[in-house]
């Protein structure tokens, strides 16, 4: 299989030896490019972006209402209930939302896949990529995404003279919604976006190439 | 040395393609041994398997059966991280729509290949800036491709095609999209690049203007070879019909 490499001065003389394995970058080399690429197309990372912002704003603000003290009756447990399942359907709308978000939003640079495969970079750079590109918008998205839902809830609860049930508690496992939301929103987005990019990663170069959007 | 004088060599190459019920064979045994420092085009109709052909070579796509050698090494042997390093360092590409990327400058555009080698960024952006001044595009450095025209942006792709100094380089219907005028400047930018740099250059084409500038032609009809000629015969056909 061993090819000698020519003494010869020529074009491609160094690839002469035919059968090296190209290099993978290094992570900071990677995180730099990923950076670049959210900010060099930053009006449409944001609309990406909004999708996850808004999904985690809607279930943010269903579970902060869950928070707040209710009575004991029967109205209140079935209110309790009706939050229950209004909470699972605004993750499940806040699900479709990011996958279809991320998905456009990957699809859409399947050429763009395809021409940096025929430059030389590998299957797992790319994958690689896509995941930094979609846990930093995913993190920071559903982050901004809770605190307005939150805020929003919370003003308006303010506003219709709530304001004894902001205790020390609510404020605690405010805390902890919140870190439920990031991670549900940062698991979602990157359900949806892994392998979507690790499915164009692989396609043969040409057939990237093809698609058009 | 033989195992110098061909940088492309293709033995047997098939490809067949499903179509609902219909099997289309795309390359029905096509041998084809390409020289160092060549400049070859590809001719033939749509559907004659000329891209097929081309892009078994560039290794874009693999064919059922038969192998291709670049530089002496059969590239169905390699794993995918040889064949990146070979897509990377001995293959320079250039495409019918260009396909540079949209969101990047054409200084970003030229340095992408060496950010892939592996090079440092200022040497990187050095040889692209370089590579980018052989082109004609010093002066349009930090343009986006939207800003560009057509034949700029494909003087673009060139510049990024050469970038790593490859043994070959692979262009797709370059002209296709140009004008008459334009192509015409491409074609003779490509042909300085094969003299001066003395890069293989192999181009699927139907463009007839490619003939003058072309070493040898391999015509391509219903994925075979139908003939294959050199400049020195073309230039008598064109003499006799000048003559007439």
């Amino acid at each position: 299989m061993s090819v000698e490499a020519s003494s010869k001065r020529d074009p491609g003389a160094g690839a002469r030896a035919g059968v090296q394995k190209q290099i993978q970058l290094p992570f900071r080399v990677v995180w730099a490019i990923s950076i670049k690429s959210i900010r060099i197309r930053l009006m449409r990372s944001l609309i990406t972006a909004s999708g996850i912002f808004l999904g985690i704003a809607f279930f943010s603000s269903v579970r902060t209402v869950g928070l707040f003290p209710v009575g004991l009756d029967a109205e209140a447990i079935a209110a309790a209930n009706r939050q229950k399942w209004l909470a699972i359907m605004a993750l499940l709308v806040c699900a479709v939302g990011i996958t279809n978000a991320m998905l456009m939003s990957i699809t859409e640079r399947f050429k763009e896949i395809g021409t940096m495969k025929c430059l030389g970079a590998l299957d797992k750079f790319i994958v690689m990529l896509f995941f930094i590109e979609a846990s930093l918008m995913g993190v920071i998205a559903s982050a901004l995404g809770w605190v307005a839902g939150w805020l929003v809830t919370v003003g308006a609860h303010l506003f219709s003279g709530g304001g004894k049930d902001l205790t020390l508690n609510f404020g605690f496992r405010s805390l902890g919604e919140m870190v439920l939301s990031v991670v549900l929103g940062t698991a979602i987005t990157l359900i949806a976006a892994i392998p979507t990019a690790r499915n164009a990663a692989k396609m043969q170069a040409v057939v990237a190439l093809r698609s058009e959007i | 040395m033989a195992a110098n004088e061909y940088v492309v060599r293709a033995k047997g190459l098939t490809k067949e393609y499903r179509m609902g019920e219909e099997v289309i064979t795309a390359l029905n045994g096509v041998d084809i041994d390409i020289k160092r420092g060549e400049y070859i085009s590809i001719m033939g109709p749509s559907g004659s398997g000329k891209s097929t052909l081309f892009n078994a070579i560039g290794g874009m796509d693999r064919p059922d059966t038969g192998s291709v050698f670049i530089n002496d090494v059969d590239m169905a042997q390699l794993d995918a991280r040889e064949l990146a390093y070979l897509r990377c360092h001995t293959i320079g590409y250039i495409f019918q729509s260009y396909n540079l990327i949209q969101v990047m400058t054409a200084l970003e555009n030229v340095t992408l290949p060496t950010v892939f080698a592996g090079a440092p960024s200022d040497e990187g952006i050095e040889r692209a800036i370089e590579m980018l001044n052989i082109v004609g595009l010093g002066h349009r450095l930090h343009n986006r491709p939207s800003q560009l025209s057509g034949g700029q942006q494909q003087r673009v792709a060139i510049a990024r095609a050469l970038v790593n100094n490859p043994a070959i380089i692979l262009a797709d219907e370059p002209t296709a999209n140009l004008d008459l005028k334009t192509g015409e400047e491409i074609i003779q930018l490509l042909r300085k690049l094969n003299e001066d740099h003395g890069v293989t250059i192999i181009s699927a084409t139907h463009d007839l203007k490619m003939l003058n500038v072309s070493d040898r032609i391999v015509w391509i009809r219903d994925g075979r070879i139908a003939k294959i000629e050199e400049r020195a015969d073309i230039e008598i056909n064109i003499g006799e019909m000048e003559g007439h």
